[in-house]
């Protein structure tokens, strides 16, 4: 089943500055892919676009039923309700403590407090990071710090996970201990996009690549690997 | 149940925050109280202004002069002529033996004067005395009265009553202007205030959004919090209020230039009244500083 579809999407930005171009895309439902490409591909504005942090200026995105392409301003909550973002750069809340941060996702719906502790609880287990609910943010290491995002960002049970380059800021070993979450959260049925510039993930993965360049999708493999010969 | 329980959360934060941003909270608060204070003054003047322009229109009488020749019966008639003008409040007829009667009570130079004149002699003329309801048309009434017969002059202190009309008139607009310039500043003001405080919590907001918070559910805590910084930003101001009305008050004893016209507004429920006021224009320019300052972040 198609849970994304990029149709003849086109974004150019106010500087002139053509960042995706004629772009059409197809992610099935429990997909793994990577999205790989160099500094200015277009490939953070792709990831932007599927969670409506850019608008395309033409064409269609399509995720789980909703125009992403469309979509208002004050309707952006129906599509970040139905997925879950991973950043580079954490996004973590420093006032408040794990269990809060994660928590703070679900607050958001108004659920019921024994609810939320529960599935707070949950997802902190599965990134294992229970035991450090009570800690503050600035108080992990990077690697802790990112598994809090991700558990922040599975806590609603997205069917869609988005994470911008979140080996980014770590080290090789830390990465790969995210990688083994992020697959654990696919083989439960989340859908993963994931861009990426770190060759060695993509390599021992072997899911689905995405290669991007001056905008354009130029490789779509199944069980993909970073090829060196343009990197 | 569930829209109880986000509003209660919705207070909650807010006064979280609140505490939380303190320094920033204090920045907010502290604007709010100057502009209040000022506000204050001007709301005080003005009213004042207005009680004293408005007891003064109440004093001012036309006094109608009827010739020397006029009977009972025509007077009778101009009675009747007079109270068809619409904007005579009240007279009083006075003839000109009481008006002699009253010369000599004011001053006893007049009495030997007075006492030599008799019926015939009398030089001092009937006279209607008038009140109007509208002191600003009053021109017009003067000239109405004029057209009617047997009428020797009318006077109303005209230039003084002119002036004041004019000045009155100048003050109380220029004090409206102030109020409400006052506090269409302090809303923009205030805002630009919220918004540096908000500012440091761009990602706050930006984290509530990707988390799937709804434009309005983020909006509101911001709002709330708002309200109870326009809430604290008035205590001040409500008591400066309260206190330095009922001390210059007293102190002036409810008058100003000791006249008996410029009389102060009574303390009792006036400062409640404008303390009521503050506190509802501290809270709408609190909510609505911060619910421009936040629509800013709330975009794509």
């Amino acid at each position: 089943m198609e849970l994304i579809r990029i149709a003849d999407v086109q974004k150019t930005y106010k500087n002139g500055v053509v960042a995706l171009y004629d772009f059409n895309l197809s992610i099935k439902k429990g997909e793994f892919v990577f999205v790989i490409g160099a500094s200015g591909s277009g490939k953070s504005t792709l990831i932007k676009m599927l969670y409506r942090e850019e608008k395309p200026d033409k064409g269609e995105i399509i995720i789980g039923g909703i125009n992403v392409a469309k979509l208002k301003n004050r309707k952006v909550y129906i599509l970040r309700r139905k997925i879950g973002v991973v950043f580079q750069d954490f996004k973590l809340l420093p006032k408040l403590t794990v269990y809060e941060n994660v928590a703070f996702a679900m607050e958001v719906f108004s659920i019921d407090k024994k609810q939320i502790h529960k599935r707070v609880l949950e997802v902190l287990e599965l990134v294992g990071l229970k035991h450090k609910a009570r800690q503050y943010p600035n108080q992990l290491s990077g690697g802790e710090q990112q598994r809090v995002v991700i558990a922040r960002a599975i806590v609603n049970k997205p069917k869609l996970l988005i994470c911008d380059e979140p080996t980014g800021n770590l080290d090789p070993d830390t990465s790969m201990e995210i990688m083994k979450v992020l697959e654990e959260i696919n083989e439960m049925g989340t859908t993963i996009i994931m861009a990426t510039h770190d060759r060695e993930i993509v390599n021992k993965l072997r899911k689905r690549v995405i290669m991007l360049e001056e905008g354009r999708l130029v490789k779509d493999y199944e069980k993909g690997q970073y090829n060196d010969e343009r990197n | 149940m569930k829209g109880i329980r986000a509003l209660g959360r919705y207070f909650r934060d807010a006064s979280k925050s609140v505490v939380r941003n303190f320094s920033l909270s204090l920045a907010s608060i502290s604007c709010i109280t100057i502009t209040l204070i000022v506000v204050s003054i001007s709301i005080v003047i003005s009213l004042n202004v207005e009680n004293f322009a408005e007891s003064i229109r109440k004093d001012v009488t036309v006094v109608v002069f009827l010739d020397n020749d006029t009977t009972k019966e025509e007077i009778k008639q101009i009675e009747e002529d007079l109270k068809k003008i619409e904007n005579i409040d009240k007279m009083e007829f006075k003839t000109k033996q009481e008006a002699a009667d009253e010369a000599k009570e004011d001053n006893e130079i007049f009495e030997t004067v007075v006492d030599g004149w008799t019926e015939d002699t009398n030089p001092l003329l009937d006279s209607f005395m008038l009140k109007v309801k509208n002191v600003e048309i009053i021109k017009d009434t003067v000239k109405e009265i004029k057209k009617l017969p047997k009428i020797n002059t009318v006077n109303y202190g005209e230039d003084i009553v002119d002036q004041l009309v004019t000045v009155f008139k100048v003050i109380e607009k220029v004090c409206i202007i102030a109020v409400i310039s006052l506090i269409v500043v302090t809303a923009f003001l205030i805002a630009n205030t919220i918004k540096l405080a908000i500012f440091s919590r761009k990602t706050e907001i930006e984290i509530m959004r990707l988390v799937g918070a709804s434009n309005i559910s983020i909006k509101v805590p911001f709002i709330i919090e708002g309200l109870f910084l326009g809430i604290i930003g008035s205590v001040i101001p409500i008591i400066i209020t309260i206190y330095g009305y009922i001390t210059i008050y007293n102190y002036f004893g409810g008058k100003i230039l000791s006249s008996s016209l410029a009389k102060l507004i009574e303390p009792y429920p006036f400062v409640y009244l404008a303390s009521l006021l503050l506190l509802g224009i501290g809270m709408l320019v609190g909510m609505f500083g911060s619910w421009r300052a936040v629509r800013k972040y709330l975009k794509i």
